[in-house]
């Protein structure tokens, strides 16, 4: 192993490395006194946290990707804690059986998220004192009967699950520099969307309204409203990467279809807009 | 189209330099210095007639790009032979599913361009598309490894794009799966056949995938030149 080539193939694709390291000689030095002190087999390491210092505003992006995923998931586990413990709420049976998988999940996702941030070095942030009428904390918002009211309940459910799905998906790229953070996430994205499908075809069944669909068409909110409008807002994208999604290549793709086969990212600042009213003021 | 992909042949400087800072994340530090040290061994398709994928982006693409065209066949058959007492709802589900499927594959297509692999020939020969039970428990295989298949991609992507690009169809992916499982049996969207402890569904390295996948392929796909970090 030759740490003069490691330097300069490095320098290749990254000419500030030696700004990053002070400079290549020092760099060297560095990385020679490591590798002195060090048995060989750890030698990887003591580079890999070299350079994590001098790139160390990766390590502070990630984990504020995880505060925010933490905050989302606290309103999820949150949200169903409260309706699988409302008594006649949610009828027993497939409803019950569902709801609960549902809400073990968020408490899986919360308590990987804590575990992954203190694992990080990083303090993971206090779970907020909900307020699930959206309100801002006056309790007596919108959805102020989401807990006696089975319908409501499930249109929150679908607005946070596809909003979740979202939100996820808008991160991939801030995680892109951590294969583990990003492939958890991944993982917890595609749960999410099966919430999202299975929570749909709930609100089917129980509105009998066969427009409403486990995917999402167009910006529709499947009869939900405007109070809800902002999580579906850029649903209605057909057009990906600059490629016409809609009868592409001759066959028959309907807009309706063209919009669905995409599910669209949210940014953060979008999400935190759409959760606000959630949150105590 | 194809400029898409040569545009993003000309910003290679950008997308090595992003390989480099994941490297740098720590964790794959040892890997770095690995391929620093060594030449690379370029491992060109062996000859036996078997389609590569390519290397790095376009090599992912290109295997996604695979798994749509299998899964598009599929579901055109589904509809253009729909089995024995099918119900309005899973009809309406099977042919939304398909067109989702389809609009996959033409995108891939487009995007990749001139560096596309072939159309690949399948093989359903173990496919009753007369049975309910044969047509469902085969979607639903081919749904959760297409969701394992892209959670298990993401983190071979270079460019922050393709990966928002395999973000948008995944979850898409995951919702078939969730319904594919409802029909069979109501609740088994997300069971712990697919999720664990930690509420996390699965990821599977391209190997893994490919394995399965080459059991309803005539085709031979070479992934050897894939990325494998």
């Amino acid at each position: 192993m030759n740490l003069h080539n490691i330097i300069s193939e490095i320098e290749k694709v990254d000419p500030e490395v030696y700004e990053r390291l002070d400079s290549r000689r020092k760099a060297i030095r560095q990385f020679a006194g490591i590798g002195r002190r060090l048995a060989l087999t750890a030698v990887p390491l003591a580079f890999g946290a070299m350079f994590k210092s001098a790139y160390g505003q990766t390590t502070t992006s990630i984990v504020d990707v995880l505060q925010y995923a933490l905050t989302l998931e606290y309103l999820e586990s949150e949200f169903y804690k409260k309706a699988v413990d409302a008594t006649g709420l949610v009828p027993d049976g497939a409803a019950k059986g569902a709801i609960t998988t549902i809400r073990d999940h968020e408490v899986a996702h919360v308590n990987f998220l804590t575990t992954a941030i203190n694992a990080m070095g990083s303090t993971p942030v206090a779970k907020p004192a909900f307020d699930f009428s959206g309100a801002k904390g006056a309790g007596n918002g919108p959805f102020k009967d989401a807990f006696s009211n089975y319908g409501l309940f499930l249109a929150v459910a679908q607005t946070f699950e596809d909003t979740g799905v979202r939100a996820y998906k808008g991160q991939a790229g801030n995680l892109i520099s951590n294969n583990d953070v990003l492939t958890a996430a991944l993982n917890i994205h595609s749960v999410e969307a099966r919430h999202a499908a299975h929570i749909r075809s709930m609100r089917r069944a129980n509105t009998s309204d066969n427009t409403i669909k486990p995917w999402i068409t167009g910006k529709d909110t499947g009869g939900i409203g405007d109070a809800v409008q902002a999580s579906y807002n850029g649903e209605e994208l057909t057009n990906q990467a600059g490629i016409e999604i809609v009868n592409i290549n001759g066959k028959s793709i309907s807009q309706a279809a063209a919009t669905e086969s995409f599910d669209e990212p949210l940014t953060m600042e979008q999400v935190l807009m759409i959760v606000d009213p959630f949150l105590p003021a | 189209m194809k400029s898409k992909i040569h545009s993003a042949h000309s910003s290679r400087k950008y997308l090595q330099r992003r390989q480099f800072l994941k490297f740098a994340g720590g964790s794959a530090a040892a890997i770095a210095i690995i391929s620093a040290c060594k030449k690379d061994d370029d491992n060109n398709n062996p000859g036996d007639g078997s389609i590569p994928l390519g290397s790095d982006d376009i090599g992912i693409l290109n295997y996604a790009y695979a798994l749509e065209q299998l899964e598009a066949a599929f579901y055109t058959q589904v509809v253009a032979s729909l089995y024995t007492g099918i119900s309005t709802t899973e009809q309406a589900y099977l042919t939304d599913i398909r067109d989702h499927e389809i609009a996959h594959r033409e995108f891939f297509k487009n995007a990749l361009g001139d560096k596309a692999i072939p159309a690949l020939e399948v093989d359903f020969s173990a496919i009753n598309f007369g049975s309910r039970d044969s047509v469902l428990g085969t979607a639903k295989a081919f749904e959760d490894l297409g969701v394992s298949a892209y959670n298990g991609a993401g983190q071979l992507i270079k460019s922050p794009d393709y990966l928002l690009l395999a973000g948008k169809i995944v979850s898409v992916e995951a919702r078939h799966a969730a319904t594919i499982r409802d029909l069979i049996s109501n609740g088994t969207f997300a069971d712990n056949t697919v999720i664990d402890t930690n509420g996390l569904d699965k990821s599977m390295s391209p190997p893994q995938v490919l394995s399965v996948a080459k059991n309803y392929l005539k085709s031979k796909i070479d992934a050897s030149r894939l990325p494998t970090n």
